[in-house]
């Protein structure tokens, strides 16, 4: 079984990151402790379960939840717009969740309702896309007009944000909204993270049964349709999931680019084209990643890197190499 | 005859098109299995409407549609790709998917919207690739084969749908001389499963070969339908084509003798 033992592996490799992340930091803690106080419960320093617990467990719990999750959703849409330069916010959900945050943060709302606006600003935008083609009607290629309303939307809500920090206050408000956007998990808590984390596994799961299907969905409407797929609430289904997953993360971590398009291709390299290796596989290469380039942003430097900054500067010249690399052959 | 037509696709007096708009009007036509139906006419005709209508994609403005004695709009995609496979066009995949995996994707009418094929799935799609003589391939990515393998790939996914009729849009007409040939064979052999077969072609020649049955496409009818032999004749294929043609039986020299088009180039 090639697909389970590459699963295990990637398992593996996560939690080989994730050790070493819980010691990276301001105080540093060596993996041998973590490990014997993982094992014994008990620790001669006393700092020890407040720093891991306290501090540095959450922020590993939102880095593998948003990695996973993006990566996730962007091997599913890669595969059902038949696309894979496809990224999880083709049909809107970053611009959607960045106008719904950054109008919570004008209005000077507390930090769970900028989240929750955020959330319903995504959830907003994917529909508002998912109804505008629908709108426009039973065409024959229904998925290109569901990326061009998806695109069309996209610069709606990027236009409204704009204006909303155009009007927002540039000594308070616009720092804020702008320091959102770029993403970080530098202000994660646990009661937060444990809403976001349910929604994100109540997305992830149906994503990851189905995920066999989508190789089916991937020839196409009426090639999957002829095979015996419902596709039209196939494809429905997969948008929900796939959006409630990433605004679920974007909503307390902000907009981190990049993960969601670049992850499912290392994964697509590693575990081939099948959806149903792909899809596990990009969820742990995701969560992997991304802890380490938090461990990374919040390690490097004496003040914080943003995350989603890491990513863009990492994602780029990736980017242009998996270019490259598709003029030789296929994804 | 009832029992004939529970066992058949069986298009009645339908009007098929988009919008409330027919295309094809007074449509008539009846497959059963084991029968190749050859289907000619010039881009345009109607060909891909009637097609979509009989895969369920739309549904019909009159008339009725029916396969195997059940009226198309009230199946399921599921229940249509047991009764109906396709094999599209040759194209390009996005993704790089092995030849095993494509032909498993035939599966999917056979499976639970959550389940992934099992060893009884595997077992069909090695049989589909024994039977069109392409097991070789099987591990091979379907993007790096050439266009003669990959029809015959999406042929055997199309068989693995276990499903008793089978529509084949130009499944010959990107491919090399001694690919058309080989992949008009296999529909033969195909036929010989009992499996019904609507084919469309541009050519003459393709019906020759393999139809039991002709029907042309022309001017939103569906006039049909009798042997290549009483359809394909030099009138109609000039009516059709606008080119002359001559029709005629190759020798007896030791195959049997078949009938021919030579186009007029002169």
């Amino acid at each position: 079984m090639k697909g389970v033992s590459l699963i295990l592996v990637c398992f593996a490799a996560l939690v080989g990151v994730s050790v070493l992340s819980l010691g990276v930091g301001r105080y540093p803690v060596s993996p041998g402790d973590i490990l014997s106080w993982l094992v014994t419960g008990g620790s001669a320093d006393q700092n020890l379960p407040v720093v891991l617990l306290g501090i540095r467990l959450p922020r590993l719990v939102a880095a593998i939840a948003a990695g996973g999750a993006l990566s996730l959703s962007g091997a599913a849409y890669q595969g059902l717009f038949r696309n894979p330069m496809v990224s999880p916010d083709i049909l809107g959900v970053s611009s959607g969740s960045g106008f719904g945050a950054a109008l919570g943060i004008l209005f000077s709302l507390p930090v769970a309702a900028v989240q929750a606006m955020s959330l319903a600003g995504g959830i907003t935008a994917v529909l508002a896309a998912v109804l505008v083609s629908r709108a426009i009607g039973r065409s024959s290629d229904s998925v290109l007009v569901l990326v061009l309303s998806g695109i069309v939307i996209s610069s709606l809500f990027g236009a409204l944000l704009s204006l909303l920090k155009y009007i927002a206050d540039p000594l308070d408000k616009l720092p804020a909204i702008t320091y959102w956007l770029m993403g970080s998990f530098a202000d994660i808590r646990t009661g937060e993270l444990g809403t976001a984390v349910a929604m994100v596994l109540a997305g992830a799961i149906p994503l990851l049964l189905v995920s066999w299907r989508l190789n089916v969905l991937s020839f196409g409407e009426e090639e999957a349709r002829s095979l015996g797929l419902h596709t039209g609430r196939m494809r429905l289904a997969v948008i929900l999931c796939a959006t409630l997953v990433t605004a679920s993360m974007i909503s307390i971590c902000g907009i981190i680019g990049w993960v969601g398009l670049v992850v499912p291709h290392i994964s697509r390299f590693l575990a081939g084209a099948n959806h149903r290796r792909l899809m596990p596989v990009s969820f742990l290469v995701g969560a992997a990643f991304m802890v380490a380039v938090d461990t990374v942003a919040r390690s490097a430097a004496s003040v914080e890197i943003p995350v989603g900054i890491i990513t863009a500067v990492l994602g780029a010249p990736f980017f242009i190499w998996i270019m490259k690399r598709s003029s030789v052959r296929a994804w | 005859m009832v029992k004939a037509r529970e066992q058949s696709i069986a298009i009645r007096k339908a009007g098929l098109g988009y919008n409330g708009k027919a295309i094809l009007d007074d449509v008539d036509l009846q497959i059963a299995p084991g029968e190749i139906i050859c289907l000619l006419g010039q881009n345009g005709a109607g060909k891909t409407t009637l097609f979509r209508t009989m895969l369920g994609f739309i549904a019909p403005l009159r008339g009725s549609v029916s396969l195997a004695g059940r009226e198309v709009s009230r199946l399921s995609p599921k229940e249509i790709a047991r009764i109906v496979s396709y094999v599209p066009q040759s194209y390009a995949m996005p993704f790089a998917y092995s030849v095993t995996d494509v032909v498993l994707f035939g599966r999917s009418a056979h499976l639970g919207l959550f389940a992934s094929p099992g060893s009884r799935d595997r077992r069909v799609a090695a049989e589909c690739l024994d039977l069109l003589e392409i097991a070789h391939l099987a591990s091979r990515p379907f993007n790096e084969l050439s266009g003669g393998e990959r029809q015959m790939v999406v042929i055997a996914r199309a068989l693995a749908q276990e499903a008793r009729f089978m529509i084949l849009d130009e499944p010959a007409s990107n491919l090399d001389y001694g690919n058309q040939v080989r992949v008009i064979r296999k529909i033969r052999e195909l036929a010989g499963c009992e499996i019904g077969i609507l084919m469309a072609t541009h050519h003459p020649d393709h019906a020759f070969m393999a139809a039991s049955r002709v029907a042309v496409l022309s001017g939103g009818r569906l006039s049909h339908d009798g042997t290549p032999e009483a359809m394909l004749t030099p009138e109609t294929l000039r009516h059709l084509y606008g080119v002359e043609v001559q029709v005629f039986d190759t020798p007896q020299n030791g195959h049997a003798s078949r009938r021919v088009c030579a186009p007029v180039v002169e």
